[in-house]
């Protein structure tokens, strides 16, 4: 109660110790300052930027598809046969992998080898495992299609391995007493319970797939990528627009269908 | 007559890693065609008395018989081959949801055919009549190849039973199996257990907790608390001491008279519901 | 049908034949496609090429180790400079994303006709392009350097934060919202007593999560010139110095296991 006998209130704060409180608001202002303070923007370039910027958003309204024609068409093919084969590929690895990654499933060596090889996978970003085989293997679609199967593996096995530990414990336990196998427990237990998810993961990772081959032609690893980056060395921003209008096109599109397919499987 | 038990548990034991005794020390012995009843509050150790027994807990120490057979001492395939002569019944009934009725009955047959034949779901002959059979029996035959999780509490755990004896099991296994269920649906499921179990000789150690429910079906009682038995002896010897030593104190005279009001209730239902069909 | 009865036996089969058909054509159909893209993929890969990767492997293998631990100190800047990168770019999509999110969802949307069309056209949008890609774009326009690194990773969070926050918000108890319409709150008071303090632990955690994603993408983002430690490996690549190369990914792999870790610490206390 306050002086005057009439109560006061006032909401408690989010972080109730009043020490750590300080000290994360403070940290975080601090940060913030440095932060910005890293920022050189040199005011004149961008300046002069936002001229092009704006050529280039005007570029959308009339982009060109015609005139770079054969190239955006070839890249988008290579885009999608990477697509399909990497998930594929990807898909049939990510399965064993992702029994093997399984705490409740295998023995405690398999599973270690199957967690290292999808933290490998996974802790790399794409662009740099596709700089690697671009390297190894040469300039092209077919360094593009090892990256994604790659990624695909580190994504797929190990949200696949989650699946399969979440399983609900006692249809395993019910199989398991009826005396089955290791291999029929796998086929009566666990693969009902987590095909759709499998099936959905795989719609999802095509999708993504997509998108990240119109990235890792950047670094030489084929698809729309390469295309795109031809065309703005070149300040062709309207070839540019038409290609960036067909990524997003083709992602839309390839959203959609996953979305409703994984619906329709579930 | 045989007079080996169908089941012998010896001393079992059960320490969980983390330290808690769950069995104390059990000791138990089941004959041919017996069906007994295992009563006792939640955590007591009924559970995992079962799961001892077909090895899906693996016993600290104890030895357990089939017949002649040591459960404890086998591993690999032998266990395998031992768990398909041991039909177990699920308090949510675990059935695999995605799979059809047919498919859920015909698993019991996992422990006697090749993977080959079970993936490609080409079961003998012999196991699909028997599986139509069993689905007859328990009376879901025109449901057979619907989805598993299209059917109501009642009907899954007929599946359930319906799986654990196309085992062709010695002995059964049932782990609170009215828990999940509204009481009507309760006493038809245990009616249809025990009439099964008579009707094939088949011994059974029901896990129970609704002591009423129990005393309707089953011939011989145990009380387990904490691990130990505390009681062991015909329905008739399960009096207000005999329920204090298993539950700890309470009005056993009241329950035992509201259970009985609501038990002629629900008799009552039953009998209108059978009438009006 | 699966309840057919040839003579005496009663006889089941898993999957009506009509059903099977269509498994094995939809298999069949998978197969051919994935030989079909792989024979138009591949038109042009010079097998010659593949077949020497293994020596092209252990040749770049032996040229990376061991790594060139003096390097170190060159990367403590582009370092500071990638994080900074990721931090204010997932801010400054969080301050964008939250007003897009409310328009995009159908609870909260001011309009069905034109802002929620917008709100999802721009949230759709921003999600289908790569923030590398972005920053390619970003870097003509606003010159090379941090900035295009930071409003790469903005726009391209923005989506992200947007979706995940709209589909929160849809998503949430509508009982509250009743009861606070119910105590006569205008529009902005329903928001803040019954609809915020639904979503608000969500939005942390996505945009933590964001975070933790951007972390990871703006190490790269240097490769197309929008600053950071992604510059130093671009340099280090096309100077050949495979040694240095190496100590930059030891740094990268660091970095993102740290904020892979800190970001699961948050992400967990706040759940």
């Amino acid at each position: 109660m306050t002086a005057d006998g009439r109560r006061s209130w006032r909401r408690p704060p989010l972080i109730a110790d009043r020490r750590l409180r300080w000290l994360i608001y403070g940290g975080g202002l601090i940060y913030l300052v440095l932060a910005l303070a890293t920022l050189e923007v040199n005011w004149l370039r961008a300046w002069e930027g936002l001229g092009r910027g704006w050529a280039f958003v005007q570029s959308f309204l009339r982009p060109d598809f015609a005139s770079r024609g054969p190239d955006i068409l070839n890249g988008i093919i290579e885009s999608l046969t990477m697509t399909v084969t990497a998930t594929v590929a990807g898909m049939l690895v990510s399965v064993p992998i992702g029994i093997g990654a399984a705490r409740n499933l295998v023995a405690r060596p398999i599973y270690l080898l199957c967690r290292g090889i999808v933290a490998l996978a996974r802790a790399l970003p794409e662009v740099i495992v596709a700089i690697f085989f671009v390297a190894m293997f040469g300039f092209g679609p077919f360094a593009g299609f090892l990256t994604l199967t790659f990624n695909t593996i580190g994504f797929v096995a190990k949200l696949l391995a989650e699946a399969i530990e979440n399983v609900e414990h006692a249809q395993v336990e019910a199989i398991r007493a009826t005396g089955a196998s290791w291999a029929q427990l796998l086929n009566y237990a666990i693969q009902p319970q987590v095909m759709p998810r499998l099936i959905g993961l795989g719609l999802y990772r095509l999708d993504i797939n997509f998108r990240e081959s119109a990235v890792i032609g950047i670094v030489g690893a084929g698809g729309i990528g390469a295309t795109l980056e031809t065309a703005l060395d070149r300040y062709e921003y309207d070839t540019a627009a038409a290609i960036l209008l067909v990524i997003v096109g083709i992602v839309t599109l390839a959203e959609s269908v996953s979305s409703h397919l994984r619906r329709w499987v579930q | 007559m045989n007079r080996t038990p169908a089941l012998r548990i010896a001393d079992l034991v059960k320490r969980y890693r983390t330290g808690e005794e769950a069995l104390k020390g059990v000791s138990l012995a089941v004959a041919p065609g017996e069906i007994v009843g295992v009563i006792g509050p939640s955590g007591a150790g009924k559970s995992t008395l079962i799961r001892c027994i077909n090895r899906l807990v693996e016993p600290t120490s104890g030895r357990v018989f089939l017949g002649d057979l040591e459960l404890t001492a086998l591993s690999g395939r032998a266990l395998r081959r031992a768990r398909r002569r041991i039909g177990m019944i699920f308090q949510e009934f675990a059935l695999v949801e995605r799979l059809t009725v047919m498919e859920n009955v015909l698993s019991g047959r996992l422990g006697y055919v090749s993977f080959w034949q079970s993936f490609t779901r080409r079961f003998p002959p012999a196991d699909i009549e028997r599986a139509f059979a069993l689905l007859e029996r328990v009376g879901l035959i025109e449901h057979a190849d619907k989805r598993a999780d299209a059917l109501s509490g009642g009907q899954r755990q007929r599946v359930g039973i319906a799986r654990a004896l196309a085992q062709e099991p010695d002995l059964l296994l049932i782990d609170e199996p009215t828990a999940a269920l509204d009481p009507k649906t309760a006493r038809q499921i245990m009616r249809l257990i025990c009439e099964i179990c008579r009707e094939r000789r088949l011994p059974a150690i029901i896990n129970i907790h609704d002591v009423v429910l129990a005393q309707q079906f089953v011939e011989r009682i145990v009380g387990l608390r904490a691990g130990t038995i505390v009681f062991d002896g015909p329905i008739e010897a399960l009096d207000d001491a005999a329920l204090t030593r298993i539950y700890g104190e309470e009005d056993w005279t009241t329950v035992r008279q509201r259970a009985a009001a609501g038990r002629a209730w629900a008799l009552d239902a039953e009998r209108l519901e059978g009438f009006a069909e | 049908m699966p309840l057919a009865r040839p003579g005496d036996r009663r006889s089941w089969r898993h999957r009506t034949p009509r059903a099977r058909l269509l498994l094995w054509f939809g298999w069949l159909a998978l197969v051919a496609l994935t030989v079909f893209a792989w024979e138009v993929m591949n038109r042009d890969t010079i097998w010659a090429f593949v077949a020497d990767a293994p020596r092209q492997a252990a040749d770049i293998g032996a040229r990376m180790v061991p790594p060139r631990w003096s390097y170190l100190n060159e990367l403590v800047w582009p370092l500071w400079e990638t994080i900074t990168i990721a931090t204010l770019g997932t801010l400054l999509a969080v301050l964008l994303a939250v007003p897009i999110a409310f328009c995009a969802a159908r609870t909260t949307t001011p309009s069905f006709v034109l802002i929620r069309p917008l709100a999802l056209l721009v949230i759709v949008g921003s999600r289908s392009i790569n923030s590398l890609i972005w920053g390619l774009l970003l870097v003509v326009v606003v010159g090379p350097g941090i900035l295009a690194g930071i409003l790469a990773i903005a726009l391209r969070s923005i989506g992200f934060i947007g979706k995940l926050l709209y589909e929160a918000i849809e998503e949430i108890d509508l009982a509250p919202v009743e009861a606070v319409t119910a105590t006569g709150a205008s529009r902005l008071q329903i928001l803040d007593y019954a609809i915020v303090p639904q979503v608000l632990p969500t939005l942390v955690g996505i945009s933590v999560f964001r975070w933790d994603i951007n972390i990871r993408e703006s190490t790269v983002l240097g490769l197309v010139g929008a600053g950071g430690i992604g510059l130093k490996l671009e340099a280090s690549l096309n100077m050949l110095a495979w040694p240095q190369v190496t100590t930059i990914l030891i740094v990268i792999l660091a970095t993102v296991l740290v904020s892979e870790w800190v970001s699961a610490r948050i992400r967990h206390a706040i759940i």
